[in-house]
């Protein structure tokens, strides 16, 4: 259509903008020299073999992972019954708890780092692992509540009345009537827990210690001292296993707007 | 006593305003029963206290002899109807009528009996396992009353179960429910702001008006007799005259309006000598050309062409307008002309003058 040929133009800057970093990286992550560079001369994989048989990468590959479903699934199992009394009663403090939810996004994770690291090193409790577990649940429990109040929001209340009327406890409805009807919800807050979490650096970047570091800070750390393709083929493995994770829930759930 | 009794019942919601306040009600077996009334009077509050949604701050409540208050819900085997049907959307309609008869332990064999016997009474035979999503509204309602009543509830309670429904199939369901409560013989309670439905479904109507039965009778009683003006009013009636009653004479009372005296039924309200509003309904209005016995002078304010029929909108001094529908071929008057209104006298009825201003139902 005529009228809409600058349209046009300019979604496909947009895209270009949006797309074309992450195109760098792709290509470059299978150029043959010794320095990133873009375009690159040569064709190899070995960047990727490298990388996936790099101790460092693979250990903090897994930390990352264990963190990210752990925080995920302890945030999960603390913030269903608060969004579930949020969404379904009147209470002293709901107001409060609603805004506490809102509190991620506006404070700097710098300075919730900053204040974890204080925490917990004056506790000196916990291994760097379990510090590391709690401050991605304390950084994730928000978004599980968020996310699964406004799933309830959208469950008539009138379906757990109905299931009380027809003799089911309370507690009893919860767990055959409205869990299996917000399961959906309760999949994409997770999946976007796991990706917070397993993206997080500022948290991190405080709270991991010797021997002990998650992939982004790894990550990071080593591009300070090589600035070699491997970076580019491990970015590129993480942009291949997100975007897996969230092809495959959409397909599985059909949720367009999960995120 | 009743097979359900509410004693002096109050209901609160949390910001401590009162919504029930020494509220009774006495519903005999097998009866249905609507609570009638414009929003905010106390209908919907009073079935969620039957069913237990609410909590009783006083007073007491009884279902077949036994005390209520404390019982929570899951065990008062009670039938729930909602207005948004609250099905379960993950199960099929098998499972969704089934549901009851699972909570309370029913035998596989017997189960699936009950079921299959409640589907068919509502008419959605090979439905069974459909999902509600593929439903249409109507149908969904079915299965909301299927799985309320194949648990064999001590009362069936229906909170505006129709008013999600298009006018046609409204009309067609309130037929259905009638049967399926008489076919069972259900005790129901029946929640509606709709008084044709009221009326055209219940044994006895309840209106209620902030929190209080204002009128509870037979559906005839409350139509044609109501004992109050605000039953008046919510039941069709409009205010046609204001004047003192000067005369009560079995069943019948004389209003001095000034113009006229008019004769008219009396309310127990009223006393010789008191301040009167007549009420009477739009369709008994009949436009006359000349005075005649009981009628009251008129101005056309409006003629309305309505294809069938003309719509007069026709003044009657005191700030007071009625309307008068009136066929074609009777429609002789034009704006500005005067018409007498003649007032059938046992159809109008006088109730005592209350200073507060009227609400207007005619919204609802």
């Amino acid at each position: 259509m005529k009228k809409n040929w600058w349209l046009s133009i300019v979604l496909i800057i947009v895209m270009l903008f949006l797309i074309g970093p992450f195109l760098i990286i792709f290509i470059s992550a299978f150029g043959n020299e010794a320095s990133l560079r873009f375009p690159p001369r040569g064709f190899t994989l070995d960047w990727f073999k490298k990388v996936l048989t790099m101790p460092m990468f693979l250990d903090s590959l897994k930390l990352s992972l264990r963190l990210g479903i752990f925080s995920s699934l302890i945030a999960m199992l603390l913030g269903l019954p608060v969004a579930y009394v949020t969404s379904r009663y009147d209470f002293r403090g709901k107001r409060f708890i609603e805004l506490s939810t809102t509190l991620p996004v506006i404070i700097p994770q710098m300075v919730a780092g900053l204040a974890l690291l204080r925490t917990f090193v004056m506790l000196n409790l916990f291994s760097i692992e379990m510090t590391l577990l709690i401050g991605h649940t304390a950084i994730v429990l928000p978004y599980v509540v968020r996310n699964v109040i406004s799933t309830l929001v959208n469950f008539p209340p009138s379906i757990e009345e109905a299931a009380v009327s027809l003799g089911a406890s309370r507690v009893r409805s919860f767990f055959i009537v409205v869990l299996p009807n917000i399961t959906t919800g309760l999949i994409s807050a997770f999946i976007l827990t796991f990706i917070t979490s397993f993206n997080n650096v500022p948290i991190s970047l405080f709270l991991t210690g010797p021997g002990v570091s998650t992939l982004p800070i790894v990550m990071m750390t080593y591009m300070e001292y090589y600035f070699n393709p491997s970076i580019a083929a491990l970015a590129t493995i993480l942009i291949a296993m997100t975007v897996g994770i969230v092809a495959i829930s959409q397909k599985l759930l059909g949720v367009s707007r999960m995120m | 006593m009743a097979f359900l009794e509410m004693k002096n019942i109050a209901v609160m919601y949390q910001k401590g305003q009162r919504i029930l306040e020494n509220f009774n009600l006495q519903v005999e077996r097998g009866t249905f029963l609507s609570l009638l009334g414009p929003s905010g009077c106390g209908k919907t509050t009073t079935l969620r206290t039957i069913a237990g949604f609410l909590a009783i701050q006083e007073g007491e409540l009884f279902i077949n002899g036994k005390l209520y208050n404390r019982v929570p819900t899951h065990r008062r085997n009670l039938g729930v109807v909602f207005q948004n049907y609250a099905l379960f959307p993950h199960l099929s309609v098998f499972d969704n009528v089934v549901f009851g008869l699972k909570m309370r332990k029913v035998e596989p064999s017997e189960r699936k009996k009950r079921v299959m016997k409640a589907i068919e009474i509502v008419g959605l035979k090979g439905f069974e396992e459909r999902l509600p999503s593929r439903l249409s509204g109507g149908q969904q309602q079915r299965v909301g009353i299927a799985r309320a009543v194949v648990i064999e509830p001590d009362v069936l309670l229906m909170d505006e179960p129709l008013s999600n429904l298009d006018a046609n199939l409204r009309l067609e369901m309130r037929a259905e429910i009638r049967r399926i409560q008489k076919e069972i013989g259900i005790t129901t309670i029946y929640v509606t702001h709709d008084q044709s439905e009221a009326i055209a479904m219940s044994d006895r109507v309840a209106l209620l008006n902030s929190g209080r039965i204002e009128q509870l009778g037979m559906p005839q009683e409350i139509f044609y007799s109501p004992g109050t003006s605000f039953v008046a009013k919510f039941m069709g009636f409009q205010e046609i005259a204001n004047g003192t009653v000067r005369e009560i004479t079995g069943g019948k009372c004389f209003v001095n309006t000034g113009e006229t005296s008019l004769e008219v039924r009396s309310s127990s309200e009223i006393s010789r000598g008191c301040k009167a509003v007549v009420f009477g309904r739009q369709k008994n209005l009949n436009l006359l050309k000349e005075r005649s016995d009981n009628s009251l002078k008129g101005l056309v304010k409006a003629k309305i062409f309505q294809g069938d029929s003309v719509l007069y909108i026709v003044e009657l001094g005191d700030q007071i307008q009625i309307n008068s529908e009136v066929s074609v071929e009777h429609a002789l008057w034009n704006e500005g002309d005067t018409v007498f209104i003649a007032i059938d006298r046992n159809l109008s009825i006088a109730f005592k003058r209350e200073e507060r201003k009227w609400t207007n139902f005619k919204s609802i």
